[in-house]
């Protein structure tokens, strides 16, 4: 009897396990959309490098996970950096082509528009490369999730650092647009907290912009410790590029940088960036389980990783593993499953969901750029000058303004 | 507002001037010579700046054989599509030589986006000034980086030859009459049809020059002419179309006005340039400069 029965119920299990699982999935499987920026200024920070980040976290979680082998895909799709455009083509993902979670997403206008999409269709957001505190303050919602960085931890990071170290007077210049507006308020707030002071209030720059020269020169006339710049991609570059040209790090001002990427630094040489401090999610010499999966995505990719790709991978894997945990890839169900989680990868340590406004908190390093002749190897951009653990990185609940 | 910030507003406003002031110099010989819009300059000033990167990545070349050889290619260039393509829209009208030269636009910079990405690795590259010019003067008032000075001094000189050449020698009044009168000029003997490629090739030229001196000041990436190009087009109309020593005056001034402006009002920054045209042009249509149609 026994001899009969063990392998039948094997049999009944083996027949029973996929049905399982691929009932539990809405259409038979689980897709990733990538909504990034493909073509424009953030394309090389995130773009074709989240689809790959996102294909190599839907590998492993099939890999780790036999019963859904051969279930997950992931499609990347162009955003442009417009708002209109994402929320159309966050729309058309989840509704044509089945998307079942939607991840990346940088500018902060586009990552708001496409997480109001997303919330009307009950479909998980995560946005990994848009910064404005507002997707966890009043524009949060049950689907969005915000993961990596958000411009209050940017601020709090790199405003207390700097002004600990004694750069305790500052002049800021922030490009004029919902990302800018938001950074530079929450770190004139970082600055102050710490005893420093403004040494002329921040000046709103126009957005793109090339010329910053009259900033420049008005730093020289008002001569604060620290220049702080809030912006990003090419137009950091070009300020950076214009704070050497104007010799205002020979004059004694600092850099201070509101939004750091990787590629910023390659961009302009780290030479040009030298001793400037940001703060950042994540980098990929960091230490051995950093350093090992940025060495399978540079042989997956060709180039090695920035922090915006790592997140997309973990926040990736983390939603797939919810799945996996809710055993259905229902968007009410997965979000119980991520809310409250605690986890630890390469990418989050001592992560935590916060079920509250469904911020990510891991912990946060403030990192100062290395120049060329202190660089051990290739690519050696930063010396690390603390972490900031996962619970003091990020907006406390009694500042938070999300009413779910 | 202090008489120091309005002088360091002034020369911050003579490096952009100077830059209006050679993109709308090309345009206007080719507008004035050839009666095309070329819409392509932007993107032609963007190959001068990345033509000196490339030249410096591959062989190794400094700033200053880049200042001379990457603004010759880039009017080589020129000289190319105004054989190859423009030339056979001369009978039409004025629209598809503005749609082609629009089109050639988003083509250059995909393509050097392309080029940059696949071979360099980076969508906007570093560019430094010549280790002569590199560091700052104190001029009393301010602080002022050298190159920026250089900047203002090379492009002056290159706008007074152009317009001395062109208005006060032989040359010149060949290239006038070329383009006034060509069957006439043709009965003289002369060869019209390169003429007129060459007078193309250096208003070409002379975006390439504008961009290898602008690549040490701003990044070299694929779009930096597609904003630049729009003031540029607003200074020409201000200046009116054509006029040659209208668009080096006018270039200049409005660089240095919108400059002051901008620490007057900065939200005015962007839009100063437009207002002034929209000015101009109700007082003046044919623009400051400029001579009406009919007196031609």
């Amino acid at each position: 009897m026994l001899k009969i029965r063990t392998p039948l119920m094997a049999l009944t299990a083996l027949l029973l396990a996929p049905a399982a699982s691929a009932q539990s999935l809405s259409d038979g499987g689980i897709k990733v959309g990538v909504l990034t920026d493909l073509s424009g200024v953030y394309s090389e920070l995130a773009g074709q490098g989240s689809v790959k980040a996102a294909q190599l976290a839907a590998e492993d979680f099939m890999k780790a996970n036999r019963a859904y082998a051969g279930k997950v895909t992931v499609i990347g799709v162009d955003h442009q950096n417009k708002a209109d455009v994402a929320g159309n083509k966050a729309a058309e993902m989840i509704d044509r082509q089945n998307v079942d979670m939607l991840v990346d997403m940088p500018t902060s206008s586009a990552a708001l528009a496409a997480v109001e999409v997303a919330r009307q269709k009950k479909t998980v957001a995560m946005v990994v490369t848009g910064g404005t505190t507002a997707l966890t303050n009043e524009k949060c919602n049950k689907y969005t999730f915000h993961y990596a960085y958000d411009n209050y931890m940017l601020a709090n990071g790199t405003g207390t650092a700097v002004t600990k170290r004694g750069g305790n007077s500052w002049y800021i210049i922030y490009p004029n647009y919902a990302f800018g507006q938001d950074l530079n308020r929450q770190m004139v707030a970082a600055v102050q907290e710490n005893g420093g002071k403004l040494a002329a209030p921040s000046d709103a720059t126009p957005f793109p912009n090339t010329d910053f020269s009259s900033y420049l020169l008005k730093a020289q006339s008002v001569r604060p410790k620290i220049f702080g710049t809030m912006q990003a991609g090419n137009d950091l570059v070009n300020v950076v590029k214009q704070y050497n040209e104007f010799g205002l790090k020979k004059q004694g001002i600092g850099l201070g940088i509101g939004l750091l990427f990787e590629t910023d630094v390659a961009a302009l040489g780290q030479d040009a960036f030298m001793g400037a401090i940001a703060t950042v999610p994540w980098f990929w010499n960091f230490d051995a389980r950093s350093r090992q999966w940025a060495a399978k995505f540079e042989k997956a990719f060709g180039k090695k990783p920035t922090w915006a790709q790592a997140g997309v991978y973990s926040a990736t894997l983390q939603y797939l593993n919810a799945v996996a945990r809710a055993k259905t890839d229902n968007g009410d169900a997965v979000v119980k499953a991520l809310e409250g989680f605690t986890f630890d990868d390469f990418f989050a340590r001592h992560a935590m969901i916060r079920p509250q406004d469904h911020r990510v908190m891991l912990d946060v390093h403030v990192v100062q750029v290395k120049g060329k002749s202190e660089a051990t190897e290739p690519g050696d951009l930063y010396r690390r000058l603390n972490t900031i653990p996962a619970g003091k990185a990020f907006m406390p609940l009694s500042e938070n303004k999300c009413k779910m | 507002m202090n008489t120091q910030l309005l002088l360091i507003q002034v020369f911050n406003g003579l490096v952009n001037g100077a830059f209006y002031a050679l993109l709308s110099l090309g345009l206007a010989v080719i507008f004035g010579m050839l009666r095309i819009v070329n819409f392509m300059h932007g993107a032609l000033y963007m190959l001068g700046a990345f033509t000196a990167f490339a030249l410096g990545q591959l062989f190794g070349l400094g700033f200053w054989p880049s200042l001379l050889l990457a603004p010759l290619l880039v009017g080589g260039v020129g000289m190319l599509l105004e054989r190859g393509l423009l030339s056979r829209l001369y009978g039409l009208e004025p629209s598809y030589n503005l749609l082609l030269t629009f089109g050639l636009t988003l083509l250059t910079q995909d393509l050097v986006k392309q080029v940059m990405l696949g071979r360099f690795a980076v969508s906007s590259a570093p560019y430094s000034p010549p280790e002569a010019l590199s560091g700052v003067v104190n001029l009393g008032f301010v602080v002022f980086p050298k190159y920026r000075l250089f900047v203002i001094a090379l492009s002056l000189v290159v706008c007074l030859v152009t317009w001395f050449v062109i208005e006060k020698t032989r040359v010149g009044s060949i290239i006038r009459a070329s383009t006034e009168n060509p069957v006439v000029t043709r009965a003289f003997g002369i060869d019209v049809s390169r003429w007129v490629t060459g007078v193309f090739g250096v208003g070409v030229a002379l975006a390439g020059l504008a961009g290898v001196l602008a690549a040490p000041i701003y990044s070299v990436e694929p779009y930096m002419g597609a904003e630049l190009i729009i003031t540029t087009f607003a200074v020409v109309v201000i200046g009116g179309m054509g006029s040659i020593l209208g668009s080096v005056i006018t270039g200049f001034a409005v660089g240095v006005l919108a400059a002051v402006g901008a620490a007057v009002y900065p939200p005015i920054a962007n839009t100063l340039v437009f207002i002034l045209m929209a000015l101009v042009l109700l007082v003046r249509p044919s623009g400051l400069f400029g001579l009406p149609e009919g007196a031609r």
